[in-house]
């Protein structure tokens, strides 16, 4: 076969502008069959917004693409996927309401005397993703009452149900699996490689780049830095070529965790006990103290996020008791709980965090406000000053405080909520997943935030999928098992230890 | 601090800009209207009032106006209120029996005093203000605290309210005589009275929505209500406040629309308005899904509404066709928001590029 035969895809010189922002600037692309290449870049480097070019959700304001050997401009997702290119977007889009099989299949279920043969439906639904992805669920069940990681799979299985797919996106599909999800998803990738299609997989886990690439393209700020074979780049080059800054800071970190752990008060601020909710968190007991990064460490579906709603009041607890600064905490709801000091970034984004529409800066002051009621009104100028101090604070990348937060990216949109929650001065910060799908530099920056908001006084609950992080920013850590608190470690602990925990087998 | 940039006139930032396109559907009818409708422009004035055609669309489109702007706040949070037409007419039935309740008596009793009145003026005003306001109040706990969804919660008023009228004036039409409250609808000074009545109720939403935190909440809640809760708002609070306030705008149309046709009639009043109203919102480009909502683009929407009407009548429409070749009017109205249009728009305002 010629070089051409092997090419499936290239893009080239690609621009798109948004308002106010450059998300694009000549940036090119090419796609080999049988080829898993890694797209990677901070946040806002114009990753997903290639892939949505291709994909035909925006359309470029200049550039060519040559699709399997000719010439074409998606003009929908729709059109995209019917010449052949499929797409597993960052965030879920699917219908909650519906079952999984409707979801794999929308659109596609088979007929039976022009009605929907609804055995036939969930028979298929069911083989594709045991077949794909040796997923064994019940397809009949909404998709809503499966976890976040199922949803992941039924999404990636909707994708590849087209059995014309030459080519299919992966949109930073691994950033709420865990690692057995995670390994499924790369065996199904590999067997996908074999048979030809070509892989475009958008992550931020530097391992799973080495673990599954074959080539690696890096952005940053919209440009293209470069196309490297992933056996030829280390990876302190790759990470230095996506962020542009050298790794030192990462090492700093320890010795910020140590010097702040002296400032840790020995009264508690916050006091849990017996602390539960039925059916979602085993009562547990709590002790936050000021000046103190707690993480809270464990697998999906044992019950960090749980622990965080009921400890916000999301969720009313129907057991225990809780006190703050030595009183008792009757009102459990979030509005309490920010009346009292307490904050919580939502781990999901999209759905509890962000409102989309409005802009940066009314996102900002939107939760102050809250707490101080309709009639006490923030001024334009007190807003603008709020939120102009917190873009600034934490580099938040936005043309002006009146851009729509939508037309931000992931991790800036992070950073905006991160802001809301600033700016109200709780003295409990938790935050759920912080840095999820979000770029290694900017991690680092969070992590750090964290300490140092710590090292101020407050108190941080730090949630995350990656134990790395955990243990690289707590001083203390609990460990979360069936939805039960199993365990807690204090001062420096290596990870094996906290790896055993998480398993319930003896160390 | 940093001031915000005040960026420079360009028609493309006119062209974003909320207002434009209810604006070009205004535009487009009245030239219309200039066209194919002799003197339509015309304004005399009588006795120091302005009067003509194009007043009479303020006047006329006055209701629609005052319900518009209760919708306008229901409609951002993500909701609809079907009912606001007949708590119109259960506000003019209240009007109506407290300045003669002969009905009452189930006796037809023509008062030939036009200054007689069982109840003075304010009271009038005030009960039926009051009765319209519980209206939106149990709008809102159905919607907010019982989370019935707004189109059925709403409807159960709609349907039931034309009949809470009628008993209210024992099943007959009330005539109104009492000239005072004839001047809410019918005044002049220099323009029409009830102008003045939209020009209150849009400040004080207007002050209400956007010099306190209340607009943004609305917004909010709209837009992604759960993210809402989680930043400490009461979304409930911020529904049943929309719904009890649109009640109250729907109370004073109520008023305005009895006081025009001297009757209370409760089968009549306010009868298919509230889709009307809800047009108006649209036209005014605040989305039926909730969130970004502009009060004076809404009042745009409604003198769209009302110009079409107006300029249906003028051109000799009979009243029968009317709704039909209505219908046909705002699908064209609706189609100048389409994506296609603002593409176009969007194309011809675009920045020359540099080559």
């Amino acid at each position: 076969m010629s070089e051409s035969d092997h090419t499936l895809l290239v893009m080239e010189g690609i621009s798109k502008a948004f308002p106010g922002v450059q998300a694009l600037d000549d940036v090119s692309l090419t796609l080999k069959r049988g080829e898993i290449l890694c797209l990677v870049g901070e946040n806002g480097a114009g990753k997903s917004t290639l892939m949505k070019i291709l994909t035909g959700v925006d359309q470029p304001d200049a550039g060519k693409i040559i699709f399997d050997g000719s010439e074409i401009q998606a003009k929908s997702p729709q059109h995209a996927q019917s010449l052949g290119i499929s797409t597993v977007y960052q965030e879920i889009n699917l219908c909650a309401n519906l079952t999984v099989a409707e979801n794999i299949l929308l659109g596609r279920e088979p007929h039976k005397m022009g009605r929907i043969d609804w055995a036939k439906t969930n028979e298929l639904a069911s083989e594709t993703l045991q077949r794909l992805l040796g997923v064994d669920i019940d397809v009949a069940q909404p998709l809503g009452s499966y976890t976040v990681a199922i949803q992941q799979m039924v999404a990636i299985a909707r994708a590849l149900y087209i059995e014309s797919a030459k080519m299919l996106i992966l949109d930073e599909p691994t950033s709420s699996l865990d690692e057995n999800e995670t390994a499924q998803l790369f065996k199904v990738m590999r067997k996908l490689k074999a048979t030809g299609v070509g892989i475009v997989f958008i992550t931020h886990f530097i391992g799973q780049i080495y673990e599954i690439s074959d080539r690696i393209t890096v952005l940053r700020n919209g440009k293209l830095v470069g196309t490297y074979e992933t056996d030829s780049i280390t990876r302190v080059s790759l990470i230095s070529k996506m962020i542009g800054r050298s790794l030192a800071e990462f090492d700093e970190m320890t010795k910020i965790k140590l010097e702040s752990s002296k400032h840790i008060k020995r009264d508690a601020l916050l006091q849990a006990r017996g602390f539960g909710l039925t059916g979602s968190i085993q009562p547990f007991d709590l002790d936050l103290h000021a000046g103190e990064v707690v993480g809270l460490a464990g697998l999906l579906g044992s019950g960090r996020t749980e622990t965080a709603s009921v400890l916000f009041g999301v969720e009313k607890p129907d057991s225990g008791s809780m006190s703050m600064n030595g009183s008792v905490v009757h009102d459990h709801s979030p509005l309490g709980s920010i009346k009292r000091g307490v904050a919580l970034c939502p781990e999901d984004r999209k759905a509890a965090g962000i409102v989309d529409d409005l802009t940066v800066r009314e996102n900002i002051v939107l939760a102050m406000q809250a707490n101080k009621g309709w009639f006490q009104y923030l001024s334009l100028p007190e807003q603008y000053e709020i939120a102009e101090k917190y873009i600034d604070m934490l580099s938040i990348a936005t043309p002006s405080a009146d851009q729509a937060v939508i037309n931000l990216s992931g991790g800036n949109q992070q950073k905006v909520i991160l802001a809301r929650w600033l700016a109200t001065n709780p003295q409990v910060l938790i935050l759920d997943e912080p840095t999820r799908g979000i770029d290694v530099g900017t991690k680092a920056e969070i992590q750090k935030l964290v300490l140092s908001l710590a090292e101020e006084g407050k108190a941080c609950v730090f949630i995350s999928s990656e134990l790395e992080e955990v243990l690289r920013t707590s001083h203390r850590i609990i460990v979360l098992r069936d939805r039960e608190k199993v365990a807690e470690f204090t001062g420096e602990v290596d990870e094996n230890t906290i790896i055993h925990a998480i398993a319930g087998s003896e160390a | 601090m940093k001031k915000p940039t005040q960026p420079t006139f360009t028609w493309r930032r006119v062209t974003e800009s909320r207002l434009f396109f209810p604006i070009l559907a205004l535009s487009l009818i009245l030239i219309f209207d200039f066209i194919f409708i002799p003197g339509f422009f015309t304004i005399e004035n009588r006795d120091g009032d302005l009067r003509g055609s194009l007043i009479d669309i303020f006047r006329n489109g006055s209701t629609i106006m005052l319900l518009a702007i209760g919708m306008t706040l229901v409609i951002a949070t993500g909701g609809v209120d079907l009912s606001v037409g007949a708590t119109m007419a259960i506000a003019a039935s209240v009007a109506g029996i407290l300045m003669n309740p002969s009905a009452l008596k189930n006796e037809v009793f023509f008062v030939t005093d036009p200054y007689y009145t069982f109840q003075p003026l304010w009271l009038v005003i005030i009960s039926a203000l009051i009765v319209a306001t519980i209206c939106g109040l149990w709008n809102g706990i159905l919607v907010a605290y019982m989370r019935i969804q707004p189109m059925v919660a709403t409807l159960i008023l709609m349907i039931s309210g034309r009949g809470i009228a009628q008993l209210i004036t024992n099943g007959l039409r009330v005539q109104i005589t009492y000239r005072p409250y004839a001047f809410i609808g019918q005044g002049w000074i220099i323009l029409p009275f009830s102008l003045y009545l939209v020009a209150i109720v849009l400040t004080i939403t207007w002050i209400m929505t956007r010099k306190t935190a209340i607009g943004m909440f609305i917004e909010s809640v709209g837009i992604n209500f759960r993210s809402s809760y989680f930043s400490g708002i009461d979304e409930k609070k911020i529904k049943l406040l929309v719904y009890t306030f649109c009640g109250f705008c729907a109370g004073i149309a109520g008023l305005v629309a009895s006081s025009n046709v001297r009757t209370s009639d409760a089968s009549n009043i306010g009868l298919t308005t509230e889709l009307d109203a809800i047009l108006a919102v649209v036209i005014g480009g605040t989305a039926m899904s909730g969130g970004r909502f502009s009060l004076v683009a809404s009042m745009i929407g409604a003198l769209v509404m009302q110009a079409i009407t107006q300029s249906m009548y003028a051109i000799g429409v009979p009243a029968f066709a009317l709704q039909a070749i209505k219908a046909v009017v705002v699908i064209l109205v609706i189609l100048l928001y389409s994506e296609q249009v603002r593409g176009f728009v969007r194309n011809i305002t675009a920045p020359k590029k540099e080559v």
